[in-house]
């Protein structure tokens, strides 16, 4: 029989092993409750493909800062505003009445996985990959040398970058690595105060830039310019720079038969795009007052100085093995540039959560299908992202990886304990007895809207706060 | 400028695109998508998702593709957001292979 407060399309009830009846899990009277951990592109998609599926589903995102979005809000450059517009989408996303967002709160410091499975069905982590990888050289450590994911934190104003400072009265700067997030770098050094004025880039950065005397930006990669992995986006912006021009040696563009075969596949064509590009920044003349010379066939062995960092040492490669797949090997002959500083991207690492396996080496989960291979007492954990897959691929890569799974989950359904559980009522509440001040999502539209108040007399889309207290001032506001 | 879906997408609707697609800025008909220029937010991970080739950046167009922005652009407003993936056109595969995608 049905009750009355069953829709008419409840499914009828089952006895389970322990003799009570239950509904089945997915349906209005008991509703698959899920827990997100991590509220950046991964985590906001992963909601999504839960709460458009045909199962009734709760979803709570918890994030260990007060505000969303993750990379979109701290790893996008507060010069492509554009991008930046996805995260939209993650607010209307997070409209949905069976979504939650539960900000300020640390797994494995305010909440535990036991807990965790006490108030939900199942965990997907979206925890990304917040740590960097090391050049692995001597000097490595002076001062002057940084990781990406600090600098880029910093300009973008994510709490715990915001008291770095970076020395910027050298006049050359080296960037190691050739992937998006060194372009990034690249283009913050190398714009005028002028074109990062009116982004949402944070104010202490950009007054730190203004007084910047870096002249010369280098880009450093192993392979060559057929290897390097740019978005030809990216690259032409380097060239519309306005007072920046960008340099390749024409030396580097010379290509061995095996190149161009690469060059030639078919399947990429934004390898020929890049190439092209490449060739006219080649022959570019200098007219203007900063330059970014684009560096191939190079690879740092020791950075050199006192206590501060002084010079770089490089050695050039050359490139072994069939197309497709060459290596650099060093040739042992040496390179110099002097600099005051080095910023690496040269790959990023998730970092372990307790109670989930962990591959240090790939600094992921190990999963299959997104689903943790663990023996966790039965609680079923998921991952998605970055901490699923590595570093990889771009924002809407995330929306295809976290709709697979998602499908993984959806497909174990069955396997899931059918008891109920409670859910945000009972997480929310044990986190306020540990006096932690969770944020709602209506708490971040406050924030949010702070944000921009702040930023209006600016010329600004937005002036970030830079500081956890200020974040949860401006929510009770 | 914003990307635009051109001639290649035909009579397959592979629809990998949408699934990568980290707006909601794919439309499309019985026959094909399109790609609302004011929605799509420039991240170019289309271009590589789609088993035709048929996406490209508005920059990168030839001149016999140019007139795609135009009907993206139209299109778009007038027919449905597709955000799942849909079961590609029966033939769909053969056209891949007869474009040299395959």
């Amino acid at each position: 029989m049905r009750r009355n407060d069953e829709p008419p399309w409840a499914i009828p009830k089952r006895i389970n092993r322990s003799g009570l009846s239950v509904n089945r899990i997915g349906t209005a009277n008991n509703p698959l409750r899920v827990a997100i951990v991590g509220s950046g592109p991964s985590g906001f998609y992963a909601a999504e493909a839960l709460l458009q599926s045909e199962h009734t589903t709760e979803v709570d995102i918890l994030e260990r800062l007060p505000v969303p979005y993750g990379l979109v809000r701290y790893g996008v450059a507060p010069d492509h505003p554009r991008l930046k517009d996805v995260a939209d989408t993650y607010a209307a996303i997070a409209q949905h009445p069976r979504f939650s967002f539960i900000g300020n709160v640390s797994f494995g410091k305010d909440f535990t996985l036991k807990e965790l499975a006490d108030c939900y069905h199942a965990v997907i982590f979206a925890t990304g990959a917040a740590t960097d990888r090391k050049l692995g050289i001597p000097g490595e450590d002076l001062q002057g040398s940084h990781a990406a994911t600090s600098f880029v934190g910093w300009y973008n104003g994510h709490p715990d970058y915001r008291d770095l400072e970076f020395d910027l009265s050298c006049e050359s700067a080296v960037i190691i690595g050739q992937g998006n997030v060194a372009i990034d770098v690249c283009r913050i050094l190398a714009k005028s105060t002028d074109e990062l004025r009116k982004t949402d880039i944070a104010s202490h950065a950009l007054d730190a830039l203004a007084e910047s005397r870096i002249r010369e930006i280098h880009l450093i990669g192993r392979r060559g310019p057929v290897q390097a992995r740019f978005t030809t986006k990216e690259l032409r912006e380097l060239g519309q720079l306005s007072e920046c021009d960008p340099f390749v040696d024409f030396d580097d563009l010379r290509l061995s038969e095996t190149c161009k075969s690469e060059l030639s596949n078919v399947p990429e064509p934004a390898r020929a795009r890049n190439f092209e590009i490449f060739q006219a920044f080649a022959s570019r003349r200098q007219e203007k007052p900063k330059c970014c010379r684009v560096h191939f066939f190079l690879s740092p062995r020791e950075a050199r100085g006192g206590h501060k960092l002084e010079e770089l040492i490089l050695e050039r490669t050359r490139l072994i093995g069939a197309a497709g797949r060459q290596e650099a090997v060093g040739t042992g002959k040496a390179v110099s540039i002097k600099t005051g500083l080095m910023i690496r991207s040269v790959g990023y690492s998730g970092l372990p959560l307790e109670g989930v396996p962990f591959d240090e080496k790939l600094g992921t989960v190990p999963n299959k299908d997104g689903r943790a291979l663990t023996s966790s007492n039965g609680f079923p954990i998921y991952v998605t992202g970055w901490i699923k897959r590595g570093p990889t691929g771009i924002i809407g890569t995330n929306r295809a990886d976290s709709m697979a799974t998602v499908a993984t989950l959806l497909a174990d359904l069955p396997t899931f304990s059918s008891q109920p559980k409670p859910g945000r009522e009972a997480s929310v509440p044990l986190l306020a007895q540990r006096s932690v001040r969770s944020v709602s999502f209506h708490d971040w539209e406050a924030i949010d809207q702070a944000e921009k108040a702040r930023g209006l007399p600016l010329g600004k889309p937005r002036e970030k706060f830079t500081r956890i207290p200020e974040m949860l001032a401006a929510c009770s506001a | 400028m914003p990307h635009v879906v051109t001639g290649n997408c035909s009579d397959c609707r592979f629809t990998d695109c949408v699934l990568v697609c980290p707006v909601a800025c794919f439309h499309g008909d019985d026959q094909r998508m399109y790609i609302d220029p004011i929605a799509c937010v420039d991240c170019a991970a289309c271009i590589p998702a789609c088993p035709v080739h048929a996406i490209s950046e508005s920059a990168d167009l030839s001149e016999d593709q140019v007139m795609w922005i135009q009907i993206n652009a139209d299109k778009s407003s007038s027919t449905p957001v597709i955000r799942s993936k849909q079961t590609p056109l029966a033939g769909a595969e053969e056209r891949r292979a007869a474009l040299g995608y395959s």
